[in-house]
């Protein structure tokens, strides 16, 4: 069971918000005697997480676990779901429409870098809405 | 040993208005007992809430001027800022009076930024720092990144700022100028801010600075306009415009020559760059240029002129100098090695609940709980700077859920009612 928990809504499109979610984790983690580069990763995968919610999803929640050994961040969220999860891996993938795009995002880089930043991933997606779950290990 | 940093409380002049908790990047300040107190190992010496007081109950402390009486021999050097202090004086009426004010000596700190310039350009091209390279001539900016952004450390361009390159220089050659020992040779910084006083008693990457004190820009002032009036203008001036435009903010990024760099001036505005910086969004970008003062170092909280005139004035002194891209540096003048880096610059965890993770992340639950029960408002009556940091408060045990004044009223007014239930109840034995 994680020794602490916290989650974290996340609404569609609400770009005002954007980045909420990581600079909070960041907080908390700083006040763990972490490495700084676990910091640095779990706020990277936090913050692709929280900007796929925001840009592709309905919207959804984020939520923290940290084990004694780990932390986990889980993504969750209704929408669209991601039709084929290998193709959406692939770096340059997107389907972000143009607006997103002349907003600095839509680079298909999200899920590439949460996948290089954590040291497990895992997608499971339906035409409901999709799960993200990453790790990073202390 | 406690951390010495520069920015303090005058008790006397501070009312308790809760004003300056909430500016504070690092949540160093609490009001408690009607007086604000500075959690000293937090402080960065940013110089916010010296700015925001509207008591001036925060002072910057400074070297007494006196301290030149126990040196031989007395070297002034004058922060680029000092420039943009003045409406009708030259550089070399600045400087010479300077000499007049009882040093023996000027050494332009603008003339070393050049020199570090030119050392920043060298390391750049050898790409062997991370990306963006981010300068450490801001010591409120490199302590943020020490507490805030300790991934970031690496980034750091890790040689000594102007200030400290300055001071190497100016004591190398006075020693072989006047045959005096090293001991016997008072360099003397006239500072801006307070971060750079701070700076000199723990150097950033330097065992210990070659500076003996620091002054205020302020103090230094009124004697300067006093002199300037009378004083034989000597001609002084070394620097050219790379190294005055450094009293800017961009003035630093400029003397890269790189295309890809940016520079924000602000500590806030620093926070959210280096936020994207640390999420990897800027890697693009070649250097980083962060200051804590709105406008750079013109807008230091020991400057005087209006920071925007100041800036102005900058930039048209800078702009009638000639721009010298390779200032005569020999091994006699100063080596890169001489002013490279020799420490490692630490992350610092004074945000730190517990070294003990379990024990951290069962406080943070506890904060969470406490945290709900408060209502959310961060209005900084209880004087801590928001409800979180109230909850963080108690649970560290350094402030009560009374503290809160709208849980005392809710507390209060059930107290009350209760009271006035009693008073309406009758003893049996009377009719
Ligand atoms: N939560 C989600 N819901 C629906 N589709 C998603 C979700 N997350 C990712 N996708 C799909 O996967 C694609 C790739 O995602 P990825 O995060 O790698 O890139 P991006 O979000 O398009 O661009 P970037 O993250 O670089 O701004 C997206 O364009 C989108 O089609
Ligand atoms: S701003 Fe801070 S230091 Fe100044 S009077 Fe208010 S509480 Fe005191
Ligand atoms: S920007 Fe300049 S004046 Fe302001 S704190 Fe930093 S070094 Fe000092
Ligand atoms: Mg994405």
């Amino acid at each position: 069971m994680a020794l602490y928990s916290k989650e974290f809504e996340v609404k569609a499109r609400d770009f005002d918000s954007a980045g909420e979610v990581s600079s909070n984790l960041r907080a908390i983690l700083k006040q763990l005697s972490l490495a700084p580069d676990i910091v640095r990763r779990s706020c990277i995968v936090c913050y692709e997480a929280e900007m796929n919610i925001i840009i592709h999803s309905y919207g959804g929640t984020i939520k923290i676990e940290i084990f004694e050994d780990r932390i986990r961040i889980i993504a969750e969220d209704t929408g669209p779901g991601i039709e084929d999860i290998e193709l959406a891996m692939k770096e340059g993938y997107s389907t972000a429409p143009e607006e997103i795009r002349e907003m600095g995002f839509g680079a298909g880089m999200g899920l590439p870098n949460i996948k290089a930043n954590s040291d497990f991933m895992d997608i499971k997606s339906s035409k409901d809405g999709t799960v993200v779950v990453a790790e990073i290990l202390f | 040993m406690t951390y010495f940093h520069s920015v303090t409380l005058d008790k006397d002049r501070c009312r308790g208005c809760t004003n300056c908790i909430k500016r504070c990047p690092t949540e160093a300040i609490r009001v408690r007992e009607g007086k604000a107190r500075i959690i000293n190992e937090r402080c960065i010496d940013c110089g916010e809430c010296i700015r925001v007081c509207p008591y001036h109950a925060k002072l910057a402390v400074t070297d007494s001027l006196e301290i030149m009486k126990n040196f031989r021999y007395k070297i002034a050097l004058p922060a680029p800022s000092l420039y943009g202090q003045f409406k009708d004086l030259s550089i070399n009426q600045i400087l010479s009076a300077l000499l007049d004010i009882g040093f023996d000596e000027v050494f332009e700190v603008a003339y070393a930024a050049e020199i570090v310039s030119k050392f920043t350009r060298e390391a750049l091209q050898k790409g062997n720092l991370k990306r963006p390279v981010i300068s450490s001539a801001c010591p409120a900016v490199v302590r943020l990144i020490q507490i805030r952004f300790p991934s970031l450390i690496d980034h750091l361009l890790n040689i000594c700022s102007p200030m400290d390159t300055a001071a190497i220089i100016a004591k190398k050659q006075a020693v072989k100028k006047t045959g005096l020992k090293e001991e016997e040779i008072g360099v003397f910084f006239i500072s801006p801010c307070a971060a750079k006083v701070t700076s000199i008693r723990n150097p950033v990457g330097l065992e210990k600075s070659k500076i003996d004190g620091a002054f205020s820009m302020k103090e230094i002032y009124g004697k300067i306009l006093e002199k300037a009036k009378t004083t034989v203008v000597r001609d002084l001036r070394k620097a050219t415009m790379i190294g005055v435009g450094w009293a800017n903010s961009g003035g630093e990024a400029f003397g890269t020559f790189t295309e890809n760099s940016i520079y924000v001036d602000g500590i806030h505005n620093v926070i959210d760059v280096l936020e994207e910086i640390e999420l990897g969004k800027l890697s693009d970008l070649d250097f980083f240029e962060g200051l804590a003062c709105i406008g750079g170092c013109i807008g230091g909280p020991l400057t005087v002129e209006n920071p925007f005139v100041a800036k102005n004035r900058i930039r048209k002194l800078a702009e009638s100098l000639p721009k010298r891209e390779q200032p005569p540096v020999d091994e006699d003048l100063v080596s890169f090695e001489e002013v490279k880096w020799i420490k490692k610059i630490e992350k610092s965890e004074v945000m730190k609940l517990d070294k003990d993770i379990s024990k951290a992340l069962e406080m943070m639950k506890e904060i969470d709980r406490t945290h709900k029960t408060l209502p959310g408002l961060d209005c900084g009556s209880c004087g801590s700077p928001s409800c979180r940091a109230l909850a963080e408060d108690i649970v560290k045990g350094c402030a009560t859920e009374n503290d809160c004044i709208f849980i005392l009223k809710d507390k209060i007014k059930a107290l009350a009612e209760e009271l006035n239930d009693l008073a309406g109840k009758k003893p049996p034995v009377i009719k």
